[in-house]
């Protein structure tokens, strides 16, 4: 089956993107450089088409129900515009997706990973009950990620509404060239920085907006960089079924006073948490990179653990990896080795995140 | 570079070959692939290679390749604008890699026994019709 194509393909190949499959789409994995792209987001502004996230809006007096059920963070505690981040779990407590939750005074949506899309949109319509309208908004919409520190600059004066006054993880209705739209203040790039979603056929034009403004195009090379040097966990990698939101260090997203699916599972985990593998942060010495899968060594014949992601990463130019291991060796300074195809390379454990802006 | 004068290997490397040294690189599709290079590992001068055995390691942010031999025989020199020179403290120049990888970027040479060809490994057609389609 052919993969799906976002509004902003045609945009993509004109800038001279290189496409990859990605979670059933063509998406841009770079332009000209995966490099420059991390370091123009970092000092100044890029874009990333991330129309192929999983957009899914509620309707119906039951919606916060059912989001409640199936998400590990609170949304009777949210107000109005706000936008959480929490997870989707099994009733093992294995983690099914990472998710962000917008309450609207009209309803919900939910952004989920796209390689996740049909499992959660699944899992939603299963355990839906009463009055719970979803509608799945992905194929209609384009949603823009404008991120790094002038992405404020960059969308002035673009809304009717002024979206430099909204605050962090909190969202607004605007229109964009007399539609509706939606601009919220978050991102997967440990900068600051829009969400943008617009109806497909105003996709380009946003696009052209931006790159009229000078913000540059990014792929998911970039955004890969990018969400490594901030410690933000990637489904698959930090995230999967086998792996629950606690041992990923994310119990702040984790509400174990109210009931969701998972809830005791959870409960008895966080009771055992000083004997299952852990989150950790690793410095590599040098400059090769760590990959997925690797292993973690206390010394040359005992492993310890296994690395999630691994990079050698433009802006702290330098080698750092994720991964789990043992709780004995997971503290701050801990020295261990990444084995690298046959080779030992040193590493440290080091504080999450790697890299966090000045704010 | 004449790039009809190399050969290539399904793994994305080229060879060329001048009397009984053979240089060694990886392609322009492989550069693309891997994305800007950011650690390259050589095989020491003097190593003696086996048929398609990993020489070298090339990583980029993205990814990590093998670097593997096309041809058999004894790394008898390597580009050193690659690499680290800790003695003059100069820094291995990747972009030549990145910018020029049948030229400037080339990685290694091999010394092959006499009457070696390179007839086992594929036209610049062959590669081609192989990377079609990426």
């Amino acid at each position: 089956m052919a993969n799906l194509r976002t509004a902003l393909y045609d945009a993509h190949v004109a800038q001279h993107a290189r496409m990859v499959p990605f979670a059933g789409w063509d998406m841009p994995v770079q332009y000209a450089s995966i490099i420059e792209e991390h370091k123009a987001v970092r000092s100044a502004v890029g874009m990333f088409d991330v129309s192929h996230m999983a957009r899914f809006s509620f309707g119906g007096t039951d919606a916060a129900a059912l989001l409640e059920k199936v998400f590990t963070n609170s949304v009777a505690t949210m107000k109005e515009m706000q936008v959480r981040y929490g997870l989707v779990c099994n009733a093992d407590g294995g983690t099914l997706d990472d998710v962000i939750v917008y309450r609207w005074p009209y309803g919900y949506a939910m952004v989920a990973n796209g390689s996740n899309h049909d499992k959660i949109l699944a899992w939603l319509k299963q355990h839906a009950t009463g009055d719970v309208q979803i509608t799945d908004e992905t194929p209609s919409t384009v949603m823009l990620a404008v991120q790094g520190p002038k992405a404020i600059d960059a969308v002035a004066g673009l809304f009717p509404d002024d979206v430099s006054k909204l605050k962090y993880f909190f969202a607004l209705p605007t229109r964009y060239h007399d539609r509706g739209c939606v601009v919220s203040r978050t991102g997967y790039t440990g900068e600051d920085g829009f969400e943008i979603t617009v109806p497909n056929e105003l996709g380009v034009a946003l696009w052209d907006a931006m790159l009229a403004r000078g913000v540059k195009p990014c792929g998911l090379g970039s955004r890969d960089t990018l969400r490594l040097e901030a410690a933000m966990p990637l489904y698959g990698h930090e995230l999967t079924e086998k792996i629950d939101p606690l041992q990923a260090g994310l119990d702040w997203a984790v509400k174990l006073n109210k009931d969701f699916i998972g809830r005791d599972a959870l409960k008895s985990a966080s009771e055992a948490a000083g004997h299952r593998p852990k989150r950790v942060g690793l410095l590599l010495e040098g400059k090769r990179a760590a990959r997925q899968e690797c292993v973690l060594l206390a010394d040359e014949s005992t492993p310890v653990g296994v690395v999630t992601s691994g990079s050698f990463v433009p802006w702290l130019d330098q080698s750092i990896a994720m991964g789990y291991v043992a709780p004995r060796h997971a503290a701050p300074g801990t020295p261990l080795l990444v084995d690298i195809r046959g080779t030992h390379v040193p590493a440290a454990v080091v504080p999450l995140p790697f890299y966090s802006r000045k704010k | 570079m004449d790039l009809d004068a190399l050969r290539y290997a399904p793994t994305h490397e080229w060879a060329k070959l001048d009397g009984d040294i053979v240089t060694v690189g990886i392609t322009q599709f492989a550069v693309e692939q891997l994305t800007e290079p950011t650690f390259l590992d050589l095989p020491k001068v003097g190593k003696v290679l086996k048929l398609g055995e990993e020489a070298g390691v090339i990583e980029s942010v993205k990814s990590t390749s093998g670097v593997n031999a096309p041809v058999a025989g004894e790394v008898v020199e390597v580009n050193t604008k690659l690499i680290d020179d800790p003695a003059t403290k100069r820094k291995a120049d990747l972009s030549l890699v990145n910018n020029d990888p049948f030229g400037e970027g080339w990685m290694f040479k091999v010394k092959v026994a006499p009457g070696t060809t390179l007839d086992s490994l594929l036209s610049k057609a062959d590669y081609e019709k192989q990377i079609a389609g990426h």
